[in-house]
C-alpha cells in the first residue's frame, strides 16, 4: 500500500534536489560576509524544519496508535522518529560546519537552533533503547508512543524556552529566515525546504513499503507453514505488523478510563 | 455469597487515595529505599562540587546552578525508586483489578515523589547554605522556596510519567535518567536562572517573574500531558 | 427467563507481536460452573485467565465476563472478579492485615470484618501483625486467597492455587475457592487428574489454539495426557 507511486515520488525528489544544488550553487548570490560557506544554511535550516515536522508527525502518529490500536500507527512513529533521528545527526553536523566557518568555533551555546537540537536528539536518542528494553511487543509500541507524544510536546516548547534563554539572538538564522531575504535567497531557501521534505517523505515511504512487505511474507509463510514450533524471534526495537486475523483489535480503543457510576 | 450487584461503583477517590498514600508511606518507612539515599546522595554531591570547582564559597549563577543540578539528580534516584515496589511485588495488577479510578494511582505516586523531594530539600537546602553558599540563606528563602515549589512540581510532573515508563523494562535504572534529565533541562533553565539573582552575594535580588511563569507553564503542559498518557502505562 | 451466562468467548485472539498467544477460542461458562483449562507451558493458559480478569484486552474476537463485554465494559465487572495467580500481588513491607485494608479500601469496601473472617478461615489470624517478608511462601499464599476473596467476587480466576499451599492450608483454602464457594471458577491446572474431579468443563490449549473443548463428565485422564506430549 506504500509502495504505489513511490517510483514517480522518488524521481520528484531527485529532480527536486538536483535543482536545489544547482541553483544554490551557480544562481543564488554569495553572502556578503560569510561568502560561500553561508550556502550551508539551504542544507542545514530546510533540515532543520523537516526533522522538526518529522517528529511532530511520529507524535501525532503516536497519538492515533493509542486511540486506534493499530500497529500500522506505531509502525508510522517509528519510521517516522528514526528517518529524522538521522536528520537531525546532519543538522547537527552541518550547523557545526557552519558555526566552525562563519564565526570559528565548532559549537556555540548562544545558537539557540543548534541548542534546542542537541537536547531534542539526546531525549530522541533513547527512543531505539527505550523500545529495545521492553519485549513484549504490544507494550512495547505502546510505551513507545506515550514516549513518542511527550517529546513530541518537548520539541516546540523545548525550542521556545531555549530562544528565551539565549542572551543575544545571532542575526545569521532568523534574519535569514525572515522577510528581509532578498528575492533569490528566498527562493532557493524554499525549494530547499521542499526538496528536503520530499527526501523525508521517499525515504519514510520506502521504510514504510520494506517493513510492510517483510510483515506480508512473513504472514505467508506463517499461512503456509502454520507458525507450530516457531523459535521466538530476537529481540528488537522495531514494531511488527499484524497482517490479517486479530491485525485490527476490537473493542474502544482508550484506555478504559473507569468510568464507573457512583 | 452475596446476591450479586449488576455494576461495582467505584470506590471514592479520596479513600483511595488516602489508602495509596498510606501504604507509601509505610513502605518507605519500612524499607528506606528511597528518602535516606537522596538526602545523602546531595550532600555527598556538594562535597564533590567543592573539590572539584576548587570553591569554599559560590554565589550567584554558579550557586544556583551547583544547588540546582544537585537537586536534580538526588530526584533522578527517587524517580528510580518510585515505581519498583509495585512493579516487583504485583501492585500494578492489584491495583488494576480494583474497580478504583486508575488516575488516582497517578495522584499518589506525584504526591509520593513530591513528598520525597521536599524532605530531600529539607535537607539538601541547609546543608547547601552550610558548606557552600556564600550569602546569607534568610534574605533569599523566601524567592528559593517559591522557586523550588515550581521546580519541584515540574519534577514530579516530568518524573512520575518517566518512572512508570522505565520501570517495567529491562534497565530501568539507566533509562529513566535518561529519558528524564532532557525532558528536565527547561525545569533546570528556568529554575536556575530564577535563582540565581536570588543568591547574589550582593543581597537578595529580586525574583525575574518572567522564569518563573515559564515554569509554571511547562509544568501545566507537561502537568495535562502527564495526565492524558498515564493510563497508557498501567496496562499489562 | 433465560440464565445469562458468566463467561461468553467468541473466536477471542490474542497476539504476541506476530505470533498467536490465544487463537480463537469460543466456549460458554455459565454461573456457578468451574471450567478448567489445561495444556502445557506457553499454551496460553495465562494470557487466557488475564484476558478475563481485564488485565489484557482482546486482539479479535468477543469476550463477554458477567453479561458485560470487556474491554469496553471492563470498569463493570472488576470489582466482581478475583484472581488468585503466581504472585500473591500484596507488599512484603506491609502485614497481612494492613495488606487487607489496603485492599479493602481500593475495592470501596468499609471495616475490617470481612478481612478478620477471611484470616480466620485461613488460620492467619495469630500473624496477622507481622510484615509478609517475615511469613513463608505457604503463608503468604494463605493471605493471597484473602486478598482474592475480599470483595466477594462471583468470577473466581485461579492460576494453579494449589501450588504453593501445604496440605493443610490446602483444606482451610478449600470452602474458600472450591466447588461448594457457589462461584464461577476459572482454574489453570497442571494437573489433569485432580482437576477433573471438580470441573464441568474443560478447555485444553495447546500453542494457543482449542485442542479440547468438553464437558468433564465426558474425558478421561488418559485423552488430557495427549496435551502434554
Amino acid at each position: 500500500m506504500y509502495g504505489k507511486r513511490l517510483r514517480p515520488l522518488a524521481l520528484t525528489t531527485f529532480a527536486a534536489l538536483t535543482l536545489t544544488l544547482v541553483l544554490a550553487f551557480f544562481w543564488a548570490p554569495n553572502d556578503a560576509n560569510q561568502g560561500f560557506l553561508q550556502k550551508i544554511f539551504y542544507l542545514h535550516v530546510p533540515l532543520a524544519i523537516v526533522t522538526l515536522c518529522g517528529f511532530i508527525y511520529g507524535g501525532l502518529a503516536a497519538i492515533a496508535h493509542l486511540r486506534t490500536r493499530d500497529s500500522r500507527w506505531d509502525m508510522r512513529s517509528y519510521v517516522a522518529i528514526h528517518l529524522s533521528l538521522v536528520f537531525g545527526v546532519g543538522v547537527l553536523v552541518t550547523g557545526s560546519i557552519w558555526a566552525k566557518g562563519s564565526w570559528g568555533v565548532w559549537w556555540d551555546w548562544s545558537e539557540p537552533t543548534l541548542v534546542s537540537f542537541l537536547l531534542i536528539m539526546l531525549l530522541y536518542a533513547t527512543y531505539q533503547p527505550l523500545r529495545f528494553a521492553i519485549e513484549d511487543p504490544e507494550r512495547q509500541a505502546r510505551y513507545a508512543s506515550v514516549f513518542a507524544i511527550t517529546a513530541g510536546a518537548f520539541v516546540p516548547i523545548n525550542f521556545v524556552i531555549v530562544r528565551l534563554s539565549t542572551a543575544y539572538l545571532h542575526p545569521r538564522v532568523l534574519g535569514n529566515i525572515s522577510a528581509n531575504l532578498p528575492g533569490r535567497f528566498q527562493i532557493v531557501f524554499y525549494l530547499s525546504l521542499i526538496s528536503m521534505a520530499l527526501l523525508w517523505i521517499t525515504l519514510w515511504r520506502y521504510e514504510m513499503t520494506s517493513k510492510h512487505a517483510s510483515a506480508q511474507l512473513r504472514a505467508l509463510k506463517r499461512a503456509l507453514g502454520g507458525d507450530d514450533d516457531e523459535a521466538l524471534p530476537r529481540r528488537s526495537a522495531v514494531p511488527t505488523l499484524t497482517i490479517g486475523a486479530g491485525a485490527t483489535p476490537t473493542g474502544r480503543g482508550s484506555a478504559g478510563r473507569t468510568g464507573a457510576p457512583r | 455469597m452475596s446476591a450479586a450487584t449488576p455494576t461495582v461503583a467505584a470506590p471514592r477517590t479520596r479513600v483511595v487515595l488516602a489508602a495509596l498514600l498510606r501504604k507509601e508511606l509505610r513502605v518507605e518507612l519500612r524499607s528506606f529505599a528511597a528518602v535516606p539515599a537522596m538526602s545523602l546522595f546531595s550532600v555527598t554531591t556538594f562535597v564533590l562540587f567543592h573539590f572539584a570547582l576548587q570553591a569554599n564559597a559560590l554565589d550567584g549563577d554558579l550557586a544556583s546552578g551547583v544547588l540546582w543540578v544537585t537537586l536534580l539528580f538526588a530526584a533522578i534516584l527517587g524517580i528510580n525508586r518510585l515505581f519498583v515496589a509495585d512493579a516487583e511485588q504485583g501492585g500494578f495488577d492489584g491495583f488494576l483489578l480494583s474497580p478504583a479510578d486508575r488516575s488516582v494511582l497517578l495522584y499518589s505516586k506525584a504526591l509520593t515523589l513530591l513528598a520525597y523531594l521536599l524532605v530531600l530539600e529539607l535537607v539538601a537546602v541547609p546543608a547547601f547554605a552550610l558548606l557552600l553558599l556564600q550569602p546569607a540563606i534568610w534574605p533569599a528563602l523566601p524567592g528559593l522556596l517559591v522557586t523550588l515549589a515550581l521546580g519541584d512540581l515540574g519534577i514530579v510532573v516530568i518524573g512520575t510519567l518517566v518512572g512508570a515508563l522505565a520501570v517495567r523494562t529491562s534497565v530501568r535504572d539507566l533509562l529513566g535518567p535518561m529519558i528524564s534529565l532532557p525532558l528536565l533541562v527547561p525545569v533546570l533553565l528556568c529554575a536556575a536562572r530564577a535563582t540565581s539573582p536570588v543568591l547574589a552575594a550582593a543581597g537578595a535580588g529580586t525574583l525575574p517573574l518572567r522564569w518563573l511563569l515559564t515554569l509554571a507553564l511547562y509544568d501545566l503542559v507537561f502537568g495535562l500531558i502527564t495526565f492524558a498518557v498515564f493510563d497508557f502505562l498501567l496496562e499489562d | 427467563m433465560a440464565v445469562l451466562a458468566a463467561l461468553e468467548l467468541r473466536g477471542l485472539t490474542r497476539r504476541y507481536g506476530e505470533r498467536l498467544a490465544l487463537a480463537d477460542v469460543t466456549l460458554s461458562v455459565a454461573a456457578g460452573q468451574t471450567l478448567a483449562v489445561l495444556g502445557p507451558n506457553g499454551a496460553g493458559k495465562t494470557t487466557l485467565l488475564r484476558l478475563l480478569a481485564t488485565l489484557l484486552r482482546p486482539h479479535g474476537g468477543e469476550l463477554r465476563v458477567l453479561g458485560h463485554a470487556l474491554p469496553g465494559e471492563g470498569w463493570a465487572v472488576r470489582g466482581r472478579i478475583g484472581l488468585l495467580g503466581h504472585e500473591p500481588l500484596l507488599y512484603r513491607e506491609l502485614t497481612a492485615r494492613e495488606n487487607l485494608r489496603f485492599y479493602a479500601a481500593l475495592h470501596g469496601l468499609r471495616g475490617d470484618e470481612r478481612a478478620q473472617e477471611l484470616l480466620a478461615a485461613v488460620a492467619m489470624e495469630r500473624r496477622a501483625d507481622e510484615p509478609l517478608r517475615t511469613l513463608s511462601r505457604g503463608m503468604v499464599q494463605r493471605v493471597a486467597v484473602c486478598r482474592a476473596l475480599l470483595h466477594d467476587p462471583e468470577l473466581l480466576l485461579l492460576d494453579e492455587p494449589r501450588a504453593n499451599l501445604d496440605p493443610a492450608a490446602g483444606v482451610l483454602v478449600e470452602p474458600l475457592i472450591g466447588r461448594e464457594s457457589g462461584r464461577t471458577r476459572v482454574i489453570v491446572s497442571h494437573d489433569p487428574a485432580g482437576v477433573l474431579a471438580e470441573a464441568d468443563l474443560v478447555l485444553g490449549l495447546v500453542r494457543g489454539r482449542v485442542a479440547v473443548l468438553a464437558a468433564a463428565s465426558e474425558l478421561d485422564p488418559a485423552a488430557l495426557a495427549e496435551l502434554y506430549r
